[in-house]
């Protein structure tokens, strides 16, 4: 389906943009931003479901049953913290608004 | 068949939309104005990948019940935790998130080694490569978190010890050339791959320093993104490659400014321990500490033109923020100037500081970064040290036998009046006397930071 070379390209390109997207960041948001990424590897939840899914044996049932359990933690943990960091800063932001205005 | 074709078209479309919106959010969470939409466009993103492919998947039955039980247990159990968790332990949250994402991606690499039915030695060397790594994310994220919230207490060291991760290492590898090359890919095998590479993400981690978490944290971040775009790649899976590809080189970048910012390289912070180089460091710190009354700092205070306060992560652990906006509001109301000085490593993380002030509500335009501020201690008649130590060490710029020396530091140094609030008369984080303590216009005040946070409020506003 993704040929070798294709795939390679996509690694490429894909790497660049989060150099790209990253580079131009201030301090002040490393950590949400750390948190953000965080979060989306989280979409190795659907590669878990993908792989339990297809388990056949009850081996393999075990191992994607926990990596499905691992999977939406990280999804889950990471959107929730990064929402509530960032929901800070834009709280933070408004009361500014209303000491000048 | 028509019918598995199309399906097969609507998840790989879904796969493009689903990159697009992750990109989206990760690009608007790089500014502070738009920052809070960013994660729900990513989120969205989450939601959509999940729903088609829940829908699309062709599991049997017995599977699908699975996969939505332990969704929802994994779901539930973190939605619960991170709602939970206070702003100041954030860092070894996200450190726990992480490292479960590594294990899925490890999980995935598991399930198919096991099955044992790929046959191209591509897929399989992804598959091999993605499970190390995300399996040394894995176990090592859970020590960053165990040694944060302070369940690890110790930084397990011994001699040989480089020599010991260095076996262990090429075990995992070894184990690895044969799982791939067919030599031996029995479950045997298979399972001692995974376990020496769990141990190995154990063993590089506990000498490392609560001072270097932070660093730690980071690059298993990139790693576990890694590990997610090699399973990608296996599973044949867009949305993985190009999201997993994107925080690995995000989170290279975000390690290698935080490693500088501290004025470490990456391979000191993994291969050399903080503070053995440093041993016998220096000609140490002469002079003696001068104690000052939380009185007399707060008249100090409320009859200065400008105000520095330099938080750390002292600060932090005291929960003395709230108190820390308290007492600057009120000098702004006398016409003092208050500015808050953040060194890039203030807190844990990168950061961290400027959350922890947003949660307590000062606003932007009062924090000021390292390069911003440094010019105007001179100008400043008090700067008012809480709970740092290290990123305000004259000795980073004088001592080239001190540990820190090099490190960009905040020069506190240079301000009129310096008021340190401080525990006691001991050594910081790491281990490092401090210069700036000894000066002749230093004053210390002891105590718990929001106990004499409150002593200087009082002090400030029976000014009058």
């Amino acid at each position: 389906m993704i040929d070798g070379i294709i795939a390679l390209y996509i690694f490429m390109l894909a790497g660049f943009t989060g150099y790209e997207v990253i580079s131009r960041v201030p301090v002040i948001l490393h950590t949400p931003l750390m948190s953000g990424s965080n979060f989306v590897h989280g979409i190795v939840l659907v590669g878990a479901m993908v792989a339990l899914a297809h388990a056949g044996s009850t081996l393999e049932q075990t191992i994607g049953f926990i990596g499905v359990i691992l999977a939406a933690g990280n999804a889950v943990g990471g959107y929730v913290v990064t929402e509530r960091m960032l929901k800070m800063f834009l709280a933070s932001g408004n009361k500014q608004k209303k000491g000048h205005g | 068949m028509i019918s598995t074709v199309s399906s097969q078209n609507l998840i790989q479309i879904s796969y493009l939309v689903v990159a697009f919106l992750f990109i989206v959010g990760l690009k608007r969470m790089s500014s502070p104005v738009t920052a809070a939409s960013g994660i729900r466009w990513a989120g969205l993103g989450m939601l959509l990948a999940t729903i088609v492919t829940l829908a699309f998947m062709g599991a049997s039955q017995s599977n699908l019940i699975l996969v939505i039980a332990a969704i929802g247990i994994g779901g539930a159990l973190a939605w619960v935790s991170g709602k939970r968790v206070a702003m100041t332990d954030m860092p070894q949250m996200i450190a726990l998130y992480n490292g479960m994402g590594g294990g899925a991606a490890a999980a995935i690499a598991a399930v198919e080694l096991f099955r044992g039915k790929e046959t191209s030695i591509t897929h399989l060397s992804l598959a091999v490569m993605g499970g190390f790594i995300g399996a040394v994310s894995f176990s090592g994220s859970l020590i960053a978190f165990g040694k944060l919230q302070g369940l690890i207490t110790k930084s397990i060291r011994f001699g040989g010890q480089k020599i010991v991760n260095l076996l262990i290492l090429l075990g995992t590898l070894g184990l690895a050339v044969a799982v791939v090359s067919g030599i031996n890919s029995a479950p045997p095998a298979v399972s001692g791959f995974f376990a020496l590479a769990l141990l190995l993400g154990v063993a590089m981690t506990l000498p490392i320093g609560g001072a270097d978490m932070p660093v730690v944290i980071s690059l298993y971040n990139a790693l576990t993104g890694l590990a997610v775009a090699f399973e990608g790649f296996v599973l044949d899976n867009a949305a993985m490659i190009i999201a997993g590809t994107v925080v690995g080189s995000a989170g290279t970048l975000l390690t290698q400014l935080m490693a500088k910012a501290m004025n470490r390289s990456l391979g000191n912070v993994l291969f050399a321990n903080f503070g053995e180089s440093g041993g016998a460091a220096g000609a140490g710190v002469t002079g003696s500490q001068k104690p000052i009354e939380a009185s007399d700092a707060g008249v100090m205070m409320a009859f200065s033109q400008k105000v520095i306060v330099v938080p750390g992560y002292g600060l932090a652990v005291a929960q003395a923020q709230h108190k820390v906006w308290e007492l600057s509001q009120l000098l702004l109301e006398r016409g003092v100037t208050v500015k808050f000085a953040i060194h890039p490593v203030a807190g844990r993380m990168p950061g961290h500081m400027n959350v922890l002030l947003a949660e307590a509500g000062v606003p932007y335009e009062l924090i000021a970064d390292l390069e911003e501020i440094n010019a105007e201690f001179e100008t400043a008649d008090v700067a008012l040290i809480i709970g740092a130590n290290d990123v305000v060490n004259p000795l980073a710029r004088t001592d080239p036998s001190s540990p820190i020396f090099g490190m960009p530091i905040l020069n506190a140094d240079k301000a009129k009046n310096i008021i340190v609030i401080k525990r006691g008369q001991g050594q910081g984080f790491s281990g490092i006397d401090n210069a700036l303590f000894v000066l002749d216009q230093t004053r210390m005040l002891y105590g718990d930071g929001q106990a004499a946070v409150n002593q200087l409020i009082q002090a400030v506003k029976a000014v009058e």
